[in-house]
């Protein structure tokens, strides 16, 4: 079946603050009506909306206020971070199927002014909601906080291959090095050394400070449409190539604990090898990747699980300089979620638009082709995006 | 009436003695009836009747009968008035342990009209102190104090009889006093259908692991459908609490009350087979391994919520 190609056209963003002063709900238009203004098209262009759990504002609401007349298709994925290419997947089948023409996919939230989601408050005391429901095996211990989660994993990396808290600061010096350079990020100016890792407090042994994201206030918005009518307008297409989610039976919303191995995240072992032959490349043939850092140790198994490189080896693989500026899989160059911001994987995702369209603050020689995850330790999904002319 | 209670009214007895027929006053207005008051009054309760405020010497409304005299913000009466207390009584009540307080019930009997330029003044008497009763707020005694208002030229115009619960409050009483702050509690687990037999196993001191009876594979946390055959049909094990570490971390930072820092957490595979997250207590946060074998013991950590608490096993 040859279905039409599907590509990025649009992209908006408000600034990445601590503290954004201003409702959710407007974050979510300015960076909607960027996104639009930025596309070419007009809001009632727009027909079709997706975001994904745990952002506040509803579909409609947003389309309304930027001018959309009939809104055709609307969906929500579900699992936060992890959801964060299941608007992507949602849009390209809506349009390849015609159910719609033009979609706006978002995300905004005041996630450090208001409801922090490291604060172990993340919850939701309804006896029917499904969240309730699941964490009552676990925060009754307190032991509820994603840092804690993810911990448990990083810790079984560490013990199969040897992997040191070193090896996790050397990712975050990487990212913060890209962060030191874009004015967007939160650490604009301010890099980071191995040493200053290594002496930040423990927040969920082994996750130091500096393994951990920030919590962030902040929208990101895209529009995507078809490519043929993409090449009508003024921006470089960036194809989504191939796009796809992915649970395996022991997932679980991010407490990742009940898989044989949780050193690995095997929902991105899974759908690695269909997501490269369905954009017909591999992992050789990348450019360049944003990958799901909420913490640090999460990019190791992540460079495994995409070929980069063996299993065991990522460690190696950063410490030889390969993610880093200059190497030869850069990751995050907009500094990621450690270093611009945390804006649950649609930065990155915003950071690969800029790459292919040449406006990086961190701007590629080359930067053709790339891979994009989703949140890991999570139901979850990853993307190859593709520069077109 | 039991003999604790009994007990009790002995205690109470003589506050009886000193206070009920105590009469006390003078207390004096701090202004003399005036239009503007009035006013404020009718137009603040929406008041239009004409008498009020239509003719030559204006009529204050009955109902100011209480605001004549009222103390001002420090709780102080106007200038002349007695410096007995009133209240003292709730105050040696509140020493007793009673320091609920709930007004009850407050009737007014009007007598005669004020009029523009009276000054008030009145007289309060304690005049019953109940027995002891058990009310859904906690154990207490009903305090009735009858205040007596006068005009200038001593007519009376008016009374109150205001009746006081002063109350020993329950434990779990909404009518607790805002100075005792709510202890934090660890959150509740949601118990469903598919769950209520773990966490009422725990509440009985056993770990019940859920095992399918058709093909015996156990599982956890609990699912009402074995992923492994689909059955619907379920039984539960109960644990031996044995097995090793999986996996672990200590939560440092933030600290989440009412938990210590640092809380240390386990991932454990037990003996039958299925992997639990659980605190572990006794042990160092940089002492944990993956592999110890460690044991649980049933802990109620708060009032109907119990927990397996796992400890290395010597």
């Amino acid at each position: 079946m040859n279905l039409p190609a599907v590509a990025i056209v649009g992209l908006g963003a408000t600034e990445f603050s601590k503290n954004s002063g201003r409702s959710e709900m407007q974050l979510a238009c300015e960076a909607a009506h960027a996104a639009v203004q930025d596309s070419g098209l007009t809001g009632s262009d727009i027909d079709g909306m997706a975001t994904f759990s745990m952002d506040n504002n509803w579909e409609i609401e947003i389309h309304r206020q930027i001018g959309g007349q009939e809104l055709r298709f609307f969906a929500r994925t579900e699992f936060g971070g992890g959801g964060a290419l299941g608007p992507f997947a949602h849009a390209v089948s809506a349009i390849q199927t015609g159910q719609c023409q033009a979609a706006i996919i978002y995300r905004a939230m005041n996630e450090r002014s208001g409801l922090r989601f490291g604060s172990g408050e993340i919850m939701n005391m309804n006896t029917l909601n499904p969240d309730m429901i699941h964490f009552s095996h676990y925060f009754p211990t307190g032991f509820m906080t994603p840092a804690a989660w993810i911990a448990m994993c990083t810790r079984r990396y560490m013990h199969k291959y040897g992997a040191t808290s070193e090896d996790f600061g050397r990712i975050a010096v990487s990212m913060r090095d890209f962060a030191a350079s874009n004015p967007a990020a939160f650490f604009y100016q301010q890099p980071l050394t191995l040493e200053q890792h290594q002496q930040s407090k423990l927040i969920a042994d082994p996750l130091r400070l500096f393994d951990c994201c920030q919590e962030s206030d902040g929208a990101v918005a895209f529009v995507v449409t078809s490519l043929e009518r993409a090449r009508d307008l003024p921006n470089t297409p960036v194809e989504i190539a191939s796009v796809r989610q992915c649970a395996v039976p022991a997932s679980r919303q991010i407490t990742p604990f009940y898989h044989a191995d949780i050193a690995h995240f095997p929902e991105f072992d899974a759908l690695s090898c269909d997501l490269f032959r369905r954009a017909d490349t591999a992992p050789n043939e990348l450019d360049f990747a944003c990958l799901y850092d909420h913490f640090t140790p999460a990019i190791l198994p992540q460079l495994e699980a995409f070929g980069f490189c063996a299993p065991g080896e990522a460690a190696d693989f950063v410490k030889d300089g390969h993610i880093s500026r200059g190497g030869k899989l850069p990751v995050n160059t907009n500094g990621g979620q450690l270093g611009e911001a945390y804006i649950h994987g649609l930065n990155g995702i915003a950071e690969v638009v800029r790459q292919m369209r040449g406006t990086s603050a961190n701007q590629l020689e080359r930067s053709d082709q790339a891979l994009v995850t989703a949140g890991a330790g999570v139901p979850t999904g990853a993307a190859i995006l593709r520069k077109q002319a | 009436m039991n003999t604790a209670l009994s007990d009790l009214e002995q205690a109470i007895e003589p506050l009886r003695k000193r206070y009920i027929g105590q009469r006390v006053g003078p207390y004096l207005a701090w202004n003399k009836v005036s239009r503007t008051q009035i006013w404020q009054w009718c137009a603040a309760m929406g008041d239009t009747h004409p008498e009020y405020l239509g003719g030559e010497t204006a009529i204050a409304p009955p109902t100011m009968l209480q605001s004549w005299t009222f103390r001002d913000v420090h709780g102080d009466y106007a200038p002349g008035s007695t410096d007995q207390n009133t209240y003292e009584v709730l105050g040696k009540l509140d020493e007793l342990g009673y320091f609920g307080s709930v007004a009850v019930s407050y009737d007014q009997q009007y007598l005669e009209y004020l009029h523009e330029g009276d000054h008030v003044h009145s007289f309060s008497t304690i005049s019953d102190i109940s027995a002891l009763k058990n009310t859904a707020l906690g154990t207490g005694c009903f305090v009735t104090e009858l205040a007596e208002y006068f005009r200038q030229d001593k007519t009376l115009i008016g009374t109150a009889t205001i009746t006081y619960l002063k109350y020993q409050p329950n434990q779990t009483s909404t009518g607790a006093p805002p100075s005792s702050p709510r202890k934090i509690e660890r959150i509740r687990p949601v118990e469903n259908t598919d769950s209520q037999h773990y966490w009422q196993g725990l509440r009985d001191g056993k770990l019940l692991i859920q095992q399918c009876s058709d093909c015996d594979v156990s599982r956890h946390p609990p699912q009402p459908m074995c992923e492994a055959c689909q059955s619907i049909n379920w039984h539960t094990v109960e644990s031996t609490r044995r097995g090793k570490i999986y996996s672990f971390t200590s939560i440092h930072h933030p600290e989440i009350p009412p938990f210590d820092s640092p809380n240390c957490i386990v991932l454990v595979d037990l003996d039958e087979g299925v992997r639990i997250a659980a605190q572990i207590t006794g042990v160092k946060y940089d002492e944990l391994k993956i592999g110890m074998p460690v044991r649980a013991n049933i802990v109620e950590v708060q009032k109907g919520l119990s927990l397996p608490i796992f400890e290395v096993e010597q």
